[in-house]
């Protein structure tokens, strides 16, 4: 990225080179921080610490090619580094300026050119606004985000407009909730400040509930000042002069970088009072959750923050209205946050300049599952889920055939093949039986079954139903049981019915979202997937060789007739002269898996 | 199983827990970091415990009960010296940290939420931990665990075994 090699070139003239090393969690578990280490000694040993600067940065979204090192100048991308490539790197290429072909990211040479980081394809659809920083600066250093204009928007908002202007240009720019709902940022925000009472709060939802997404979780550790300052223009802009982060606890090292990087803010003055020698102040503090999905709720946030049990209340009254301890109190997801101080700065125009009509800007997304490149992406609203899918994450590991993609975790649906060119937006998704929720997005080949991941989801929400209402608490209960007998290979076609007509109901009758949203994952499966449901229930079949009740064991071909399997079956059951192909009598078959761990041709397979 | 809080063994937590409580308490929605800190401090959040939470603060020892129920990250018994977090996330969950699961749990001859009886480890089933790149994943006192196959799964485990469990 050109702005790295401008910092480079600008602020750092003092080193010769630089190498960024991811250090989020991501990577973490990759075990980068061997690889830090082991960098940072080998410069020692070599006297060279004065020559290089080392940067540990957030995720640079490629998380799956961890742990990465990125050399400038050049972007050199080394990934999947191993214990001793760290020495390796320092002594050929920092120190021996040779570019290590092996090392580097596969995609990034061709023809023995190294390409930029930025330039594989993974990134060249992407754009960057919420991760604009990610992997781009120390998160640790407010100077680099200061650098990278951090703090410009705040310093506008504080000497050249009014809080209403503030409002107005979120307003104009478009911007919607990137927390599920898609809400107007503007609108909520005027309703936060028109609200009768005080003081008011700012809060901010990082509680990333949806089990598959890490989006929040990557901006908070790789650019926590960017939701930082967000808040505090939200805090000039609606009047409030105290906000609460809250954060899951699953979390812990996003929990440190915020708790420091407020510290640090409070130095500098950029937090506390009279920020920036202004007269308006504004504090935040953290709070942190305790493993319940349905605390995500703004709600049930709010609830928890109070130090109770985290149940939504019924709504209106809304947060605006009638939020924490009462107060008017405006609620913001993470990734939302991070878009604002950029809107600021640059202007409404420059951000509804991307994206589609009604949606504007970008979405981050979590990729993950069957697909090759799992990671992190941010696209303009508008992109096509075949280039998300092909382009960005190259395709479906061992180019296996796709089946459907899953966004909007327990909340949301799944969308098939014949909708791979539809424009990923607000619309298009929920128009499909979807939703755009807070980002997750799984990937799912034909090894998938779409039944068990109806009955995966279902567990989930009967798992995190508050138990408030009874729509929510029993029904989802009884989907699951429901289920459950369709996965296990005794389900009826009238199960298949009762399915959707419980989904149906508990749909308009729960209290809040998580409810409302519960049946989503089994009607889509159902509206794209139901003949599968009846393979299962009809012909006893799983379809994608998932359900283990309903495998069989047989014998190909290539069986050689050596007896091994006969020999180890427990019952029996399988028969066949020496030399011969075998057979498995599968009625009799107690499915021990004994014959397929034995074959020595591995002739013994499931379906 | 039942566990019996030790008084005296935690003499010095207490003391600590205490006077944290004497800090916390006068600010607005404290309960939940007094909850998070007791976890930590001893593993658990034995009924006696509440009770001492709810002396100091005046909350309804009901009231505590419920909001220490309704949290998966707060336990009403001890957790092994060893948690170990199996990732379920959705991510996780495509990539078979099922059988993942379901290894851990035969390996230890325990169940989800179970603490094995030498309070070596204990079993939780766990939502995406942010590292659904590298999935299945599962978490062992804070290490993290990637690109997770069942045949590694004793291995790891014997990695942590093989210390002795201090008491
Ligand atoms: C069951 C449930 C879980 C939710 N989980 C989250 C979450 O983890 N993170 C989030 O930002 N919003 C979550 N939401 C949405 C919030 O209620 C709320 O709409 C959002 O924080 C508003 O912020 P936004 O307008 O910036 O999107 C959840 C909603 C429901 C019904
Ligand atoms: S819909 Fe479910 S989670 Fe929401 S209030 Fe009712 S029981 Fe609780
Ligand atoms: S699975 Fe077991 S019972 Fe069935 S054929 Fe093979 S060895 Fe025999
Ligand atoms: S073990 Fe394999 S090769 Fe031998 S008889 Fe059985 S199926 Fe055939
Ligand atoms: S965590 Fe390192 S690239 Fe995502
Ligand atoms: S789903 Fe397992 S780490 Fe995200």
């Amino acid at each position: 990225m050109a702005l790295r090699d401008n910092r480079f070139a600008n602020i750092n003239s003092l080193y010769n080179k630089q190498v960024l090393i991811c250090g989020d969690t991501g990577c973490r578990s990759s075990k980068s921080d061997e690889m830090e280490e082991e960098i940072r000694e080998a410069l020692k040993e070599a006297n060279a610490e004065e020559k290089i600067d080392v940067v540990r940065v957030g995720c640079f979204g490629l998380c799956e090619a961890g742990p990465i090192a990125v050399v400038y100048p050049g972007g050199k991308f080394y990934a999947y580094l191993k214990e001793g490539d760290g020495r390796r790197i320092v002594k050929e290429d920092l120190l021996g300026d040779k570019t290590i072909d092996e090392l580097i990211y596969p995609e990034s040479l061709s023809d023995d050119i190294v390409k930029s980081i930025y330039d594989v394809s993974f990134y060249t659809k992407q754009k960057k606004i919420a991760h604009k920083n990610c992997g781009v600066i120390n998160p640790d250093s407010i100077e680099e985000y200061i650098a990278l204009d951090g703090y410009l928007g705040l310093h506008k908002a504080l000497n050249e407009m009014s809080p209403q202007e503030v409002i107005d240009e979120i307003k104009e720019s478009g911007l919607r909730g990137r927390g599920g709902g898609g809400f107007p940022t503007g609108l909520k925000w005027q309703f936060t400040k028109d609200a009768e009472g005080s003081p008011k709060y700012v809060l901010c939802n990082a509680d990333e509930g949806d089990p598959g997404a890490f989006m929040d979780r990557s901006i908070l550790e790789g650019d926590p000042y960017s939701v930082i300052e967000a808040m505090t223009i939200a805090g000039y802009a609606i009047n409030a002069n105290y906000g609460f982060i809250y954060i899951r606890a699953e979390y812990p090292s996003a929990v440190e970088k915020l708790e420091s990087s407020i510290k640090k803010a409070k130095e500098l003055g950029l937090l506390g009072n009279n920020i920036m020698g202004t007269d308006f102040s504004f504090d935040l503090e953290l709070r942190l959750g305790a493993g319940a999905f349905v605390c995500g709720e703004e709600m049930a946030l709010i609830e928890s923050i109070e130090g109770k049990r985290g149940i939504p209340r019924n709504k209106p009254p809304f947060p605006a209205n009638e939020g924490l301890w009462g107060k008017p109190t405006l609620i913001n997801n993470v990734e939302t946050y991070a878009n604002i101080a950029q809107i600021i700065y640059k202007g409404s125009d420059w951000f509804s300049s991307i994206g589609t009509e009604k949606s504007h800007g970008t979405k981050v997304f979590t990729l993950g599952g069957n697909i090759k490149r799992t990671g992190i992406i941010e696209v303009p609203m508008g992109t096509t889920l075949r280039d998300i899918i092909y382009e960005i994450g190259g395709g479906i590991i061992g180019d296996k055939e796709f089946k459907a993609v899953q966004t909007g975790g327990p909340s949301g649906g799944c969308i098939t093949k014949d909708y791979l060119d539809t424009p990923i937006d607000y619309d298009n998704l929920t128009a499909l039986g979807s939703m755009m929720g807070s980002g997750g997005m799984i990937v799912m080949d034909d090894s998938t079954c779409m039944v068990d991941i109806a009955r995966f989801f279902l567990e989930f929400t009967v798992d995190e139903s508050c138990g408030k209402c009874t729509p929510c608490r029993e029904g989802t209960k009884r989907m699951l049981e429901i289920l459950e007998k369709i996965v296990a290979g005794k389900g009826t076609l009238e199960d298949i019915d009762t399915l959707e007509n419980l989904g149906n109901m508990i749909k308009i009758s729960s209290l809040c979202g998580l409810g409302q949203s519960a049946p989503n994952p089994v009607l889509s499966t159902l509206r794209y997937f139901r003949d599968e449901y009846e393979a299962h229930v009809v012909d006893k079949k799983c379809p994608a060789g998932h359900c283990k009740a309903l495998l069989e064991y047989y014998i190909d071909d290539t069986c050689i007739g050596c007896r091994k399997c006969a020999r180890n079956c427990p019952v029996n059951c399988i028969s066949g002269k020496p030399k011969e192909v075998h057979v498995i009598d599968t009625e009799a078959c107690i499915k021990c898996g004994n014959c397929m761990e034995v074959c020595p041709t591995n002739s013994v397979h499931l379906r | 199983m039942s566990f019996t809080f030790d008084y005296e063994a935690n003499a010095d937590r207490l003391e600590e827990f205490e006077s944290f409580i004497d800090k916390e308490k006068t600010k607005k929605g404290s309960l939940m970091a007094i909850l998070h800190k007791g976890q930590k401090l001893f593993g658990y959040l034995p009924i006696e415990i509440q009770e001492i939470i709810s002396k100091k603060t005046k909350i309804p020892i009901a009231e505590i009960y419920g909001v220490v129920t309704f949290y998966s990250q707060f336990s009403l018994v001890p957790k092994g010296k060893h948690e170990i977090g199996v990732c379920l996330g959705t991510a996780c969950y495509v990539r078979g940290a099922q059988d993942v699961l379901d290894e851990v749990k035969d390996q230890l001859g325990i169940d989800v939420g179970g603490t094995t009886s030498d309070l070596n480890f204990s079993i939780q089933a766990t939502r995406c931990i942010g590292a659904c790149g590298l999935a299945p994943v599962m978490t062992i006192s804070g290490d993290v665990y990637g690109k997770l196959k069942t045949e590694d799964i004793k291995e790891i485990l014997d990695s942590y075994r093989n210390e002795e469990v201090k008491k």
